[in-house]
């Protein structure tokens, strides 16, 4: 099925256990603890991420925490 | 080596002292080493010490990026009371990979100080700023 991943169309194996949480380690995400996640436009609770299922069309974008301190 | 076109530079500290005494940030974006454009991030921390970025403004900036053909090339904070160079928290959260991390300093209210760094792992580069014109 084809997902799009931070802009780009992106063909991934059917899998009807894969959940953001597991699409990130798929792509070798590290820090996930930081990252943040849009989902068709609409940003994922952190806590879903594992409950939330990735579908074919889905519109994914992640990013990572940018912040910092003295 | 990071190319900064000289508006954009004079705009990193105008916006470092338009925001004083609170640390403000942004990103960077352009191609290859060279900036060309600039987005003033809100710090949600609102704070003298820390910044925070909004997650939907990063998003934002990302596709418009990305619809502009540019890349994120940096990420840039101001230090209003200290030097210009990361602190542990700056490094532990320097999470995004490939981009220069800039540090605007105040802490010499006549001589602002510019540096840039690349983070990774933990590892702090200093990295050459080049000021031009256009």
């Amino acid at each position: 099925m084809n997902i799009t991943i931070n802009g780009k169309e992106t063909a991934i194996p059917e899998n009807p256990d894969r959940t953001i949480d597991s699409l990130l380690e798929e792509l070798d995400v590290s820090q996930r603890l930081y990252v943040t996640v849009e989902l068709n436009g609409e940003i994922l609770e952190r806590e879903a991420f594992g409950t939330t299922p990735v579908n074919g069309g889905d519109v994914i974008e992640f990013l990572y925490f940018m912040g910092g301190g003295r | 080596m990071l190319r900064i076109p000289a508006s954009i530079y004079d705009d990193l500290v105008a916006h470092a002292r338009e925001g004083f005494p609170l640390e403000v940030c942004g990103i960077l974006g352009g191609t290859g080493d060279t900036v060309s454009a600039i987005y003033r991030m809100v710090n949600t921390d609102a704070s003298n010490e820390h910044f925070m970025m909004e997650p939907k403004e990063q998003f934002s900036v990302v596709k418009d990026l990305r619809a502009k053909g540019l890349a994120m090339l940096a990420i840039y904070h101001s230090h209003p009371e200290t030097p210009a160079r990361p602190s542990v928290e700056d490094i532990r959260l320097a999470l995004t990979p490939g981009v220069s991390y800039i540090i605007i300093s105040l802490a010499d209210p006549a001589k602002v100080d510019i540096k840039s760094f690349h983070i990774e792992a933990g590892n702090v580069e200093p990295e050459v700023i080049e000021v031009f014109n256009h």
